[in-house]
């Protein structure tokens, strides 16, 4: 029994009220996931039936296993264009993704200790330039980010994605509130063994970071993965495209596509689904960093 | 050769060294655009060339009624959202932290899910589940409750309607997280004392739980703000395009998006993002001043 009530004058009317309280707010947070958890159940068994459904129908809960086929997956794994098209669009996905949380993460682990570990004159300045650009929401400077793509040749390129959002203010900002808890001595020892100050980042302090790594390169992971304004408007040839903008581009009034665009859109789940259940601790805690110290 | 090695790895010179990617990413992908943005929205960019024209699309923005509308149904949208994403992740925090809950991680974990998925997966599926058929989920939930079938996506409220059902659905996961996380920062001896002074568990919340959930609070209105101003992909999703029947699903960013990229006006779109950016920060200023963020950090 969970209820461990230490005060001896609770008596049984207590207890009992308790308990109904209890299972009360669990079937609240039940009925809650189940409504939550719906589209995507939904989506799920869909997935099983036709494409052409979808349009007639809108999204399939009708759970008959005898109307259920495994067509969909057949042929998104089958040996087809279409087949082959989605797979190119994963493996995009999956080395932008790659790429991209790599050189985040090692940019804003460089910037924040820059920002972190010394004293010099411009450090506060610099770190509210780092505060200041996460006022501005991204989609003012599309457009002016746009043009300059075009003008520096790097539309239609990875690099043309992946380098405006390489030094993300929020990943500077963890790593930065992780490493000003750590101990400064450590530097002054490195220092009197021999370390140069590089040596002293990379060799001494990387290794005591790595929990921010762990947090930050699930959530970078994350942003990458799911990324689609950006990626939208920079890529133009479809054998580029990473997954979100190639379902995108099959979701057509006429419908001819939706077998992919179902089964593929489940499919796209699955990578994530399964970093999140593997990393679930170091997501929440990337994710709530920012929310108590404010 | 060697004085310049020896600058380099002096301790007056490192701290600079690592910070020198965000300066340059400073400068070429913030400040820079920034200010071409600024200057854009002054400007008549055609294929043709650039004409300088004063404050004409500014003065053109006032009259444009399909502006008036972006920036309407996108205040809508951020001011319903504060409704519904704050208290409610709240309650749902305090309710999920106490002791009462079964299975709580099982539970958080759920709720949690839906922020993973693309906006582009949960758009189409919501699209789908949208449907004006009757056999369209949302419709038959209507119809069973007995309000008969709607045109969800062909009607302002109902449209709107859409487009809170996904965001709720999106971010109460989140923002439960967020106010947890807030929770579990707060000194129990607290609650113990109030238990003495004889205190409801309204009362408990009441004065507790909110005043000292308030950075937690700020932070997630920032967000929130910010996020409801600048929503775009979810309304893109739910019509399939930046176009929606009457502009009912027309945001900010939609408008920029349309005016900039779909009819290539960058000079217009710019000062649509211009706007956009002004009401961002004035808003976000409003909010720190009323929350004495500034007080707090001269002392």
């Amino acid at each position: 029994m969970a209820n461990k009530s230490s005060n001896p004058k609770e008596g049984m009317g207590m207890t009992m009220k308790r308990r109904i309280f209890s299972v009360l707010a669990t079937a609240w947070f039940a009925a809650l996931s189940f409504i939550i958890a719906f589209p995507l159940v939904a989506g799920l068994i869909a997935s099983f039936r036709p494409g052409t459904e979808l349009i007639r129908r809108g999204l399939s809960i009708d759970l008959d296993f005898s109307t259920m086929t495994l067509d969909n997956y057949k042929y998104l794994f089958g040996n087809n264009v279409d087949s082959q098209r989605y797979f190119m669009w994963f493996k995009n996905s999956l080395i932008l993704t790659f790429v991209s949380v790599v050189l985040t993460l090692i940019v804003c682990y460089f910037v924040a200790y820059g920002l972190s570990m010394y004293e010099y004159k411009l450090k506060n300045l610099l770190f509210f330039l780092v505060i200041a650009t996460m006022m501005v929401p991204f989609e003012i400077l599309i457009l002016p980010l746009y043009k300059e793509m075009i003008t520096l040749k790097l539309i239609d390129t990875m690099a043309g994605v992946i380098m405006p959002g390489i030094c993300s203010a929020s990943t500077i900002f963890f790593f930065r509130q992780y490493m000003i808890g750590l101990p400064k001595e450590l530097l002054d020892a490195g220092r009197i063994d021999g370390a140069t100050e590089y040596g002293i980042c990379i060799k001494i302090m990387l290794p005591i970071t790595k929990p921010a790594f762990a947090a930050m390169s699930i959530l970078c992971a994350m942003g990458a993965w799911n990324n689609v304004l950006w990626p939208m408007l920079v890529y133009r040839s479809a054998e580029k495209f990473t997954l979100p903008i190639g379902l995108n581009t099959l979701l057509t009034p006429y419908g001819n596509n939706y077998d992919v665009l179902i089964a593929g859109s489940m499919f796209g789940i699955i990578p994530v689904f399964i970093v999140f259940l593997c990393f679930q601790k170091y997501f929440i805690e990337g994710l709530t960093a920012g929310a108590v110290k404010g | 050769m060697n004085k310049v090695r020896k600058l380099f790895y002096s301790k007056k010179v490192a701290p600079y060294v690592f910070v020198c990617p965000f300066i340059l990413s400073f400068m070429f992908f913030w400040i820079y655009p920034l200010i071409s943005t600024g200057m854009m929205s002054f400007q008549d960019i055609t294929p043709t060339g650039t004409d300088w024209i004063g404050f004409n699309n500014y003065k053109k923005l006032v009259k444009d009624t399909v502006f008036h509308t972006a920036i309407l149904n996108s205040f809508e949208y951020m001011a319903l959202t504060l409704v519904l994403l704050i208290p409610f992740p709240m309650l749902f925090a305090v309710l999920i932290d106490s002791r009462l809950v079964k299975a709580k991680g099982f539970w958080k974990a759920c709720l949690y899910v839906p922020a993973l998925t693309s906006v582009v997966i949960s758009g189409t599926l919501f699209r789908l589940m949208f449907s004006e058929y009757p056999t369209g989920q949302m419709n038959m939930l209507t119809s069973a409750l007995g309000l008969g079938t709607f045109k969800w996506l062909k009607m302002k409220a109902t449209g709107l309607s859409a487009l809170l059902i996904v965001c709720c659905w999106r971010w109460t996961g989140v923002n439960m997280l967020y106010f947890i996380s807030g929770l579990k920062a707060i000194d129990t001896s607290l609650y113990e004392s109030a238990d003495i002074d004889g205190a409801s568990a309204w009362q408990k919340f009441r004065y507790v739980t909110v005043p000292l959930l308030k950075p937690t609070i700020i932070y997630v209105i920032t967000i929130s703000v910010y996020a409801g101003l600048s929503m775009f992909m979810e309304s893109y999703m739910l019509w399939a395009g930046p176009d929606s029947p009457n502009n009912i699903g027309l945001t900010i960013v939609g408008y920029l998006y349309k005016r900039g990229i779909t009819k290539n006006q960058l000079g217009y779109g710019s000062a649509v993002g211009i706007v956009l950016l002004v009401i961002a920060l004035a808003i976000n200023m409003v909010q720190l001043i009323m929350n004495g963020t500034f007080k707090k950090e001269e002392d």
